[in-house]
């Protein structure tokens, strides 16, 4: 009984000292947590064919998908109407400096992203003009026709990460049954005049 | 141990010895606790079939005996018999304690026999070890909803919390096998992770009367003890295995047992569960599989006088989250709650896929006990338990594999308790408790920490007394302090900082900034005082009473504390408050038990006031480069919850009985004037039983499951502006689904192949028509119908 004791009494003395020393823990700083595809930046630019003024479509968010503020959405002037616009997206990581482009990485992965365009109150249509290895639709050029009649409405432009590309009308460009994560939506409202 | 160095060492003298007859054997017979002499205890001299009883003095003599070894007993009323090898060398004296609270036995008694109520004062049900198999196979949540006034709160059907009262999460306290369970409780979609099958019994109290357990109980406690171990050579086992329709799964739990007379024991318990998707009347539940692994070994040596027990305890749960639920952004969730359909319905798989949840939790346990003549039991226990945590969304590219939450909790408590019994008509409890606990957030996951890493430390005393005034009546008294300290290291976003308001608050605790970063260190200390007072008044053998007021504190948990941004499985930004204060609450309960022939009536009432009260709810949504989010805010108001729990039970004659069990429950939120969200409707279960001990000891009852619509709810709709369809769309997160009923069936018959092993075979229909459902408390209640039918065979073997 004595030993059993004994044994209870170190055991016992082995726990408290464990408790002790992993009590005592470092006061190391956590590391900061780098996340992975931060996107910022969505820039539409807009070439009208056949020339004349450019117009930029431009969503920012610099504190990303975790903080308060809303993106910024900035469109540089009012669209003519009947009018084909050659279109390009650039996609930005503001929170490197110098800043990260994104839209090289997305045309390597092209078949894992699909961007998508609509417009409300038939201001506008879209084509695509780039396409992946798989000969589906990618968004990074795109060809923007607005309508022959002035008006306004909004155009949302989305970026969809791993798409169902194979899905029903996504080739079209209808994002209803496209799937995937959204790496970056922007609402731009438009005037057509 | 002394008895027997003396009677080995006379072994040796007495050989040499030549036999004397002329011996006596006399002595004292004494009560342990107090030391007082017991009278009329009987002194049984098995070798030589001699007895004896004690006198008023509780001195006993037998004369004319033969020097030698005697096997002797000592029994008295309401004791536990107790044998002695006693060695007779000329005359001898013996001073023989006996133990005479028989129930405070517990750690000698026989399996299944002492399971006791562990509070005379309190709202306290148990469950014992049958009411519990039945389980085996699902979540502590699902057996405790037995009892009436405990529902649960369920993401699915497999991760199930229970709540006592309409209270959940950091307001209850999980005790498994004498440990305070410390596994990240605070969220809603962490279940406790308990196996059923290692648990014999389940105490739960209501409130936060039981201050031994802890001061911040604000909901109640839920004791789960293990199964005893007798004092007898003995080898023993279980072994049970169900089949289920429904996810077409089974559960497999095996256990054996080894004890000894001296008191050496030694157990190991393993438990394996496998589901594939479960279905509604309707259709599949997409990726709803789960995969739990675990197992246990104990061992001790327990004796009256002292003890010691070693344990360890392993279980791993791998769930998979509804597919359906998983939302990329607000326009999903308006989608799916207009539908009512999910979006994902695949063919019946048991692949376990993102979303999903892989948790591990470990205990180690060792604790000492050794009581003391005429005074009482003292109790030290050490635990360390580790908790890691794995939360794996949906995510793409680089990040396909990784976990999007990686949390390691460890837990380190030492507590020490002392019970003064000495006396039979008064108990003290003193205990003292110190804990350090560590969480590390992996920052591996490329996600942003929604826990932080942090250190906390906790102290608590408490003191607490019993009294039986009377045969009637009996009284309980207790006080509690406890202080916590949390000790965080945290990053915020710089606009997340300014948006709170933070940087005039807390611009103190700043201690790096990284520009678009803030590394904080925020140190809190709560200080926390708990109370309780209780009262139980028998009237006569029909009618009793029980009051009872407690007063609790609970300290903000880290995620009411810390929770900022986007949390991946919920699809939805929540965000906790540095601000946080302690809730405080006061109830107040009332029991009446009426018990006479074939009735009995049990009605619990009970009002509990919540000043700044802590809870989640949806505020709206933030818009982000990624899409539009709805918002969960931590808020505290002051809260009242009123409520009666019914359980009545009416024997027709030896076969037939009719059971109802109620609870109604109504929660205020005294500061907005409105209904508190999330809490449990009217809720009546009504069962019509039937045995038979000549047919296989056969027990079947049907059991009919009403729960009416929760009418009384915050309204937290809002407008959410749809891009695609460019309109504004009602976002309905509030209303809570209709008013469902629910039929099930089980029986289950006994056979006795000899006589230490039976089988035991049942048969459980749940949801026996198939009925289309939604639950309120069911946070995926958005996506899917609740669970179809399901049949479960299950065959117990006891050897």
């Amino acid at each position: 009984m004595d030993t059993l004791k004994n044994n209870l009494k170190s055991t016992f003395l082995i726990l408290l000292s464990t408790f002790i020393l992993t009590g005592c823990s470092d006061d190391d700083n956590p590391e900061v947590v780098i996340q992975e595809e931060v996107i910022t930046t969505l820039t539409a630019t807009l070439v009208p064919d056949g020339g004349g003024t450019s117009i930029t479509f431009k969503s920012l968010d610099l504190d990303g998908k975790d903080g308060p503020n809303p993106p910024v959405f900035t469109v540089s002037g009012d669209l003519l109407a009947d009018t084909t616009y050659n279109g390009s997206m650039e996609i930005l990581n503001e929170t490197e400096s110098p800043a990260e482009d994104v839209t090289e990485e997305i045309k390597t992965l092209d078949e894992e992203h699909q961007f998508f365009f609509q417009a409300t109150n038939s201001i506008a249509t879209f084509t695509y003009v780039d396409f992946d290895g798989d000969s589906n639709p990618l968004g990074l050029e795109f060809t923007l026709t607005t309508s022959a009649t002035p008006g306004s409405g909004t155009i949302t432009i989305t970026l969809r990460h791993e798409p169902n590309k194979s899905a029903s009308g996504v080739s079209d460009g209808d994002i209803t049954n496209a799937g995937g994560e959204t790496d970056a939506q922007a609402i731009f409202p438009i005037t057509v005049k | 141990m002394k008895y027997y160095i003396l009677i080995v060492a006379c072994c040796f003298i007495n050989i040499v010895h030549n036999q004397n007859c002329d011996s006596r054997f006399y002595g004292e017979v004494h009560d342990f606790h107090d030391g007082s002499p017991i009278i009329a205890a009987t002194i049984y001299i098995e070798t030589l079939d001699k007895y004896t009883t004690t006198d008023i003095d509780g001195k006993f003599s037998i004369a004319n005996l033969c020097d030698g070894k005697l096997t002797v007993s000592i029994s008295h009323l309401g004791c536990e018999t107790k044998r002695l090898d006693i060695q007779i060398n000329g005359d001898s004296f013996y001073v023989i304690n006996l133990e005479h609270h028989i129930e405070e036995l517990n750690e000698v008694k026989v399996e299944g026999k002492t399971i006791t109520k562990l509070t005379k004062t309190s709202q306290e049900t148990l469950l014992k070890t049958d009411a519990i198999e039945r389980f085996g196979a699902f979540s502590l949540g699902d057996a405790l909803k037995q009892i009436s006034g405990v529902s649960s709160i369920n993401t699915g059907n497999s991760i199930v919390k229970p709540v006592i009262n309409g209270l959940h999460s950091s307001r209850i306290i999980v005790m498994t096998n004498g440990v305070r369970l410390q596994d990240q409780e605070w969220g809603i979609e962490h279940a406790p992770n308990i196996d059923l099958n290692t648990v014999g019994s389940v105490n739960v109290i209501k409130g936060a009367d039981a201050l031994a357990y802890g001061g911040d109980a604000i909901g109640g406690v839920i004791v789960l003890q293990p199964f005893n171990v007798s004092l007898k050579d003995s080898l023993y086992g279980k072994t049970i295995i169900s089949g289920h329709t429904n996810g077409r799964g089974f559960s497999l739990n095996s256990s054996l047992t080894k004890t000894y007379k001296k008191g050496w024991y030694l157990g190991a318990q393993a438990t394996m569960k496998r589901f594939g998707d479960f279905e509604t009347p309707d259709y599949n539940l997409t990726n709803t599989g789960l995969n739990s692994k675990g197992f246990s070994i104990k061992s001790g040596y327990k004796t009256f006088e002292r003890g010691f027990n070693i344990y360890y305890s392993y279980l791993n749960n791998d769930i998979a989250i509804l597919k359906s639920s998983h939302i990329g952004s607000i326009e999903d969730l308006v989608n799916a709650i207009n539908s009512q359909q999910p979006l994902v319905v695949e063919d019946f798989s048991y692949t376990i896929e993102a979303p999903r949840q892989d948790v591990t939790h470990q205990i180690i346990k060792a604790d000492f006990y050794k009581r003391f003549k005429k005074f009482g039991r003292l109790q030290v226990q050490y635990d360390f338990q580790n908790n890691q945590r794995f939360e794996y969304d949906i995510r793409v590219g680089d990040d396909r594999d990784k976990p999007a939450i990686d949390l390691t909790l460890k837990t380190h408590t030492i507590r020490t308790n002392l019970k003064v019994d000495s006396k039979s008509d008064r108990t003290y409890k003193f205990g003292l408790n110190v804990g350090y606990q560590n969480n590390f957030a992996n920052p591996e996951t490329g996600v942003r920490r929604l826990i932080p890493d942090y250190d906390k430390y906790d102290a608590g005393a408490f003191a607490i007394s019993d009294f039986r005034l009377s045969e009637k009546t009996n009284l309980n008294f207790g006080l509690r302090y406890d202080f916590s300290r949390i000790d965080a290291k945290k990053f915020y976003l710089t606009s997340r900082w300014e948006e709170r308001n933070y940087d005039a608050d807390f611009s103190n605790i700043v201690i790096d900034d990284l520009g678009s970063q803030l590394l904080t260190n925020p140190v809190f200390d709560y200080h926390n005082i708990s109370a309780s007072a209780g009262i139980a008044y028998k009237i006569n053998d029909n009618n009793s009473f029980i009051f009872n007021y407690g007063l609790s504190n609970r300290a903000p948990n880290p995620s009411e504390l810390f929770s900022d941004g986007l949390h991946h499985s919920a699809a939805r930004i929540e965000l906790g408050d540095l601000r946080m204060k302690q809730e405080t609450s006061n109830r107040i309960s009332g029991t009446y038990k009426y018990n006479r022939n074939a009735l009995s009536i049990n009605l619990e009432a009970f009002y509990n006031h919540i000043n700044d009260y802590i809870f989640i709810e949806p505020t709206g949504t933030e818009l982000t480069i990624r899409g539009a989010f709805p918002v969960w805010s931590y808020n505290q108001t002051n809260a009242s919850l009123l409520g009666l729990d019914v359980t009545a039970n009416y024997k027709f004659n030896e076969h037939w009985l009719l059971n109802n069990k109620s609870s109604f429950i109504k929660g205020r939120d005294l500061t907005k004037k409105q209904a508190l969200i999330d809490m449990p409707s009217f809720k009546t279960v009504n069962i019509l039983g039937y045995s038979n001990k000549k047919w296989l000891q056969l027990n079947t009852e049907l059991q009919s499951e009403l729960v009416l619509r929760q009418n009384e709810f915050p309204d937290n709709n809002f407008d959410v502006y749809i891009p695609t369809i460019d309109s504004e769309v009602l976002l309905d997160i509030s209303s809570p689904p209709p008013t469902y009923h629910l039929l099930h069936f089980q029986s289950d018959i006994t056979l006795n192949l000899s006589k230490q092993t039976n089988l035991n075979i049942g048969l459980n229909i749940t949801n026996l028509f198939n009925t289309s459902y939604r639950e309120y408390l069911n946070r995926l209640r958005y996506f899917a119908d609740d669970l179809g039918r399901n049949i479960m065979l299950q065959v117990k073997f006891n050897y």
